[in-house]
């Protein structure tokens, strides 16, 4: 140990006025918890490459009114379902003549936004109703977990279907019903979490300090639930895509002229015979984005179980 | 035994209950009036409120509920708006559509589940494992309605070996077991089946590595037991969660195979379900619904004692 | 510093810190359909004292109630009946709120690594209390090192680490040290020192014994190990199935127990003393159920000295030296028990 030991000059803690201000020493700082998750995930190629395959996608919809090569919106009837590879249109041309590849750098933004916003929020509402039913317990526990299970007597593609079709169609219908999905799903991993950590001693002991719940949910409880939560939010990611695009595909989601991959993969079906290759794209790019998050979650997940 | 049926069946009920009242919320939560869709464009007040009467609309909710409920235990699921015959029966005849796709669907993924699960799981952080996990995670992260694409491109547009659409020749909603019907139902079944195979399998390698890794394995290879005797053990072990999953899967399919069912024009609930919708025939949609729900509760009860009447390790008191 | 120079002092030295009077606690436990209900005689029914400045031993075995009773003084479970009195005032009575009570007693649990927050710092766990209590975070975090050094741990190396970086001794060492930053008057140890190695124990308890000194504290010393408890107690309580059977000062109980599980615990304990051996036969067989206890005295179905009206009356704590008293039929006089000494008026 190189670094003088300030401490030693100080009394104890009883005659606090000995704690006069010192000049920081250098102390050593372990790199906690997430720090080592990091380190962890970064050794990992698949959620690497998981991730940089997510980053880019982003980016991409992102950027996407300054970067596309044309205009995503204007068609031309006489160059109607041009071939993957002609000169004009990289990635083929689709039933009203619309450039491809501008199309899905668009469509991105609306299924990216469609696809993670439900997972959001529903982390945001899910984590508190769980952390409230988990910390509290008792009868409050009883009902709210009572309730959350008659959601997950249905299936989630049936509850997102039954609600947006009972809503009607559009983006924030959509949403709404799918954040609807998936809130009871993370109500249900954020409650298990938070009652095996409400019985850990630490938690005894820091409301034997006296702090309020308030205080010790905050402090105490928060930082060691939403790892968990998180991860298994992030898995939800993928879910959700498909769901989104799905209803989307269906008629529930997005209308046109807007371009999202589920409502692209729709109106192109119709054009499966005459050029399948195309009529695929929108969803090799829900498939893509799906496959990544899955991968991205399940290594976070494998990064976490780290020694604590 | 018995007293654990008991109270799954204590635990049911409620369940039963709260489903019951989200389906009959589902009507309140559309838009506009329930009637609307039904009603002529220049129906008068008189009509209107005369009409309400009728259905019941103007009664208090949780009233409307009880009538409702009522008449739904008496297998009176209302009427469809659009046809003008009873839900029940159109729902049940799609429903025996659904139930024959998604059986087949269950099955080939249970197959092939078990199947890449087990090696996954018995050659654990192999070459094979990774292949096996990556078909697993392809499964579980496909867009089911473009794989029946793809399927479709592949295997009827590019190749023209079986049927895209429909469940049988004629385009008629009855399946039969002929070859005809047969070829009809490959391409929805093997689609349907990738979702039930990443799941399974993923369940059976985590089952079987954890099974391998347990003491008694050990105790058993050293005690001079063969490959195949060990196999059998681990079989054993994993059948009760496997089967439980795969029971769990039908249902998720029967209530989630809307897609596809659109994607094929296969006349089960899932295309009932988007004729409903766009029809804004909500009685069809509650009915079909509620159905599915219901179907998917039991289903689960039905896993539930199945299980522990199988595996001796689960508790029943 | 003597506890009766505490400003926080009421009563003097000669009232108890601490007064258990009655103190139940049972467990309902659900069966079948949620109706019929079976409780867990957890507390049954227990009195005690803790004298200012002393450290008060808890033995038994695992499930005797000895956790549960540090759970209850400490209001971490509610209790069903009984009052519990901390220098002459109920605890979470009008005179004595919880959040009051709290500051002036802390608790130390027997795993160190459950009791840390795996992700907080060191020195962001003990400074918890005292900034929930008011303390500047700066001025908690400086009084945080400084606790660190005076349970022997180098606040430069330890403060920034996380509690999965210390051994089990250091976390220990750390757990005192954040029960002393609220600087409590009693402190509550259940098994605080079972889960270490002999050695590490050994330094552990040293500290113990300097910080009561240092500090005038009073500890409540939960154990079932009796060589710690017969070197760190100045009186011990048995407990046994949620009842007190024996209490008195350290060298009276452990040195000539009066009641025969006391007596029981004291001869299965290894030694290698050939004097401390005893005639009394080990203890045989697991406790009874706490959910349905035996009748009578709990403990007859195990004693040596059972005899059929064990299974009838329930003895009571009576008194039987200075400051000892003893729950058993066979040191009570006039008891209808045969090795029961007569009533002075009949013996005489």
């Amino acid at each position: 140990m190189s670094a003088p030991v300030q401490t030693a000059s100080l009394t104890a803690p009883a005659l606090p006025a000995a704690a006069a201000p010192a000049p920081a020493p250098a102390f050593e700082r372990s790199p906690g918890y997430w720090g080592h998750v990091g380190r962890k995930l970064l050794r990992d190629p698949v959620a690497i490459g998981a991730g940089l395959v997510i980053l880019t996608i982003v980016a991409v919809a992102i950027l996407s009114p300054w970067i596309t090569p044309m205009d995503p919106y204007r068609g031309s009837m006489l160059r109607r379902l041009r071939p993957i590879g002609d000169p004009t249109y990289i990635l083929g041309s689709d039933e009203l003549g619309r450039d491809m590849l501008s199309r899905l750098m668009v469509a991105g933004r609306l299924s990216l936004f469609m696809g993670v916003t439900p997972v959001i929020l529903a982390f945001l509402i899910g984590s508190a109703i769980g952390i409230v039913a988990g910390y509290v317990g008792g009868w409050l526990n009883t009902i709210l977990m009572r309730t959350i299970d008659v959601f997950f007597a249905f299936p989630s593609v049936l509850l997102a279907i039954a609600l947006s079709g009972a809503l009607g169609a559009g983006i924030f219908n959509a949403i709404v019903s799918l954040t609807c999905v998936f809130v009871p799903q993370i109500a249900r991993v954020a409650e298990s979490v938070t009652t095996q950590i409400r019985q850990r001693d630490y938690v005894d002991a820091a409301r034997l300090s006296g702090a309020s719940s308030f205080t010790i949910v905050r402090v105490q409880v928060l930082g060691n639930v939403l790892g968990p939560i998180f991860v298994y939010a992030t898995s939800l990611i993928s879910v959700s895509m498909i769901l989104a695009s799905g209803l989307s595909f269906l008629g529930l989601g997005v209308k046109p002229p807007e371009p999202e991959w589920g409502l692209m993969l729709n109106t192109l079906r119709t054009a499966i015979y005459v050029n399948p290759l195309v009529a695929a794209l929108p969803g090799l790019a829900i498939f893509l984005v799906s496959i990544s998050f899955n991968l991205f979650s399940d290594g976070l997940r494998s990064a976490m179980e780290v020694k604590e | 035994m018995l007293t654990f049926v008991g109270k799954r069946l204590v635990y049911v009920a409620p369940v039963a209950i709260g489903v019951s009242i989200v389906c009959f919320l589902l009507v309140h939560l559309a838009p506009g009036d329930p009637l609307s869709a039904i009603l002529p464009v220049d129906a008068t007040q008189e009509t209107i409120e005369q009409m309400r009467a009728a259905y019941g609309f103007d009664k208090p909710l949780p009233v409307q509920y009880a009538l409702w409920l009522w008449r739904v235990l008496q297998g009176d699921l209302g009427t469809s708006i659009a046809t003008g015959r009873p839900v029940i029966g159109e729902v049940g005849r799609a429903v025996v559509n659904s139930l024959i796709l998604a059986s087949v669907a269950t099955l080939i993924g249970f197959a092939f589940g078990t199947f890449f699960g087990f090696v996954a799981g018995y050659f654990r952080n192999s070459p094979l494992d990774r292949a096996a996990s990556a078909i697993a995670v392809f499964g579980v992260s496909v867009p089911h309605y473009w794989l029946g694409m793809v399927m479709v491109i592949v295997f009827s547009a590019t190749l023209g070996w079986l049927p895209p659409t429909g469940a049988g020749p004629d385009g008629s909603g009855n399946w039969r077991p002929d070859l005809a019907h047969l070829r009809h139902l490959i391409l929805p079944a093997i689609t349907m089946s990738v979702i039930p195979m990443g799941v399974i399998a993923r369940t059976v390698r985590a089952l079987v590595g954890d099974i391998l890794s347990q003491d008694f394995v050990s105790a058993l290879r050293a005690k001079g037991l063969g490959e195949f005797g060990v196999f059998r053990h681990v079989v054993k072990n994993a059948a009760p969660t496997a089967l439980a999953v795969m029971g769990l899967q039908l249902g998720y399919l029967l209530g989630g195979s809307i897609l596809i069912e659109t994607v094929f024009a296969w006349p089960g609930t899932g295309f009932l379900l988007n004729a409903a919708i766009f029809q804004r025939d909500l009685p069809l949609l509650q009915g079909s619904i509620l159905v599915l729900a219901m179907f998917f509760v039991l289903l689960n009860l039905a896993v539930d004692i199945l299980q522990t009447a199988l595996d001796p390790r689960i508790e029943r008191g | 510093m003597t506890p009766a120079l505490d400003p926080r002092d009421r009563g003097g030295p000669g009232q108890p810190l601490v007064s258990v009077r009655g103190l139940v606690k049972h467990f309902p436990i659900k069966k079948g359909l949620g109706r019929a209900r079976a409780v867990v005689q957890a507390v049954d029914g227990i009195d005690f004292d803790i004298l200012k400045g002393e450290t008060l031993g808890v033995v038994g075995e695992s499930g005797c109630g000895k956790s549960t009773t540090a759970r209850l003084l400490m209001g971490l479970i509610p209790h069903d009946r009984g009052d519990l009195l901390f220098d002459g005032e109920a605890i979470g009575g009008r005179d004595l709120p919880l959040r009051d009570f709290r500051r002036q007693a802390q608790m130390v649990f027997q795993d160190s690594y459950s009791s840390l927050n795996p992700r907080m710092t060191i020195e962001a766990s003990i400074s918890f209390g005292p900034r929930v209590h008011g303390t500047p975070a700066r001025r908690a975090i400086e009084e945080a090192r400084a606790l660190l050094a005076r349970v022997g741990l180098e606040p430069a190396r330890f403060a920034g680490r996380y509690p999965h970086e210390l051994s089990g001794g250091q976390r220990q060492r750390v757990n005192i040290a954040r029960a002393l930053a609220l600087n409590p008057r009693l402190v509550v140890l259940d098994e605080a020192v079972s889960a270490l190695d002999k050695s590490v124990e050994a330094q552990v308890l040293n500290l113990l014994l300097d910080l009561k000194e240092e500090f005038g504290l009073t500890y409540l010393f939960i154990s079932h190990d009796l060589n710690v408890v017969r070197f760190i107690c100045d009186r011990v309580a048995v407990m046994y199935l949620g009842r007190v059977v024996e209490i008195g000062p350290a060298e009276a109980v452990l040195g000539a127990p009066a009641h025969p599980y006391t007596a029981a615990l004291l001869a299965s304990m290894p030694s290698l003393d050939p004097d401390r051996r005893t005639e009394e036969p080990p203890l045989a067989g697991d406790p009874p159920n706490p959910i349905d206890p035996p009748s009578g005295c709990r403990f007859h179905p195990r004693c040596a000295w059972g005899e059929p009206v064990c299974a009838k009356e329930d003895p009571a704590l009576a008194d039987i030296g200075p400051h000892h008293a003893v729950a058993c039929l066979a040191r009570q006089p006039g008891a209808a028990h045969s090795r029961a000494p007569l009533l002075e008026r009949e013996a005489a």
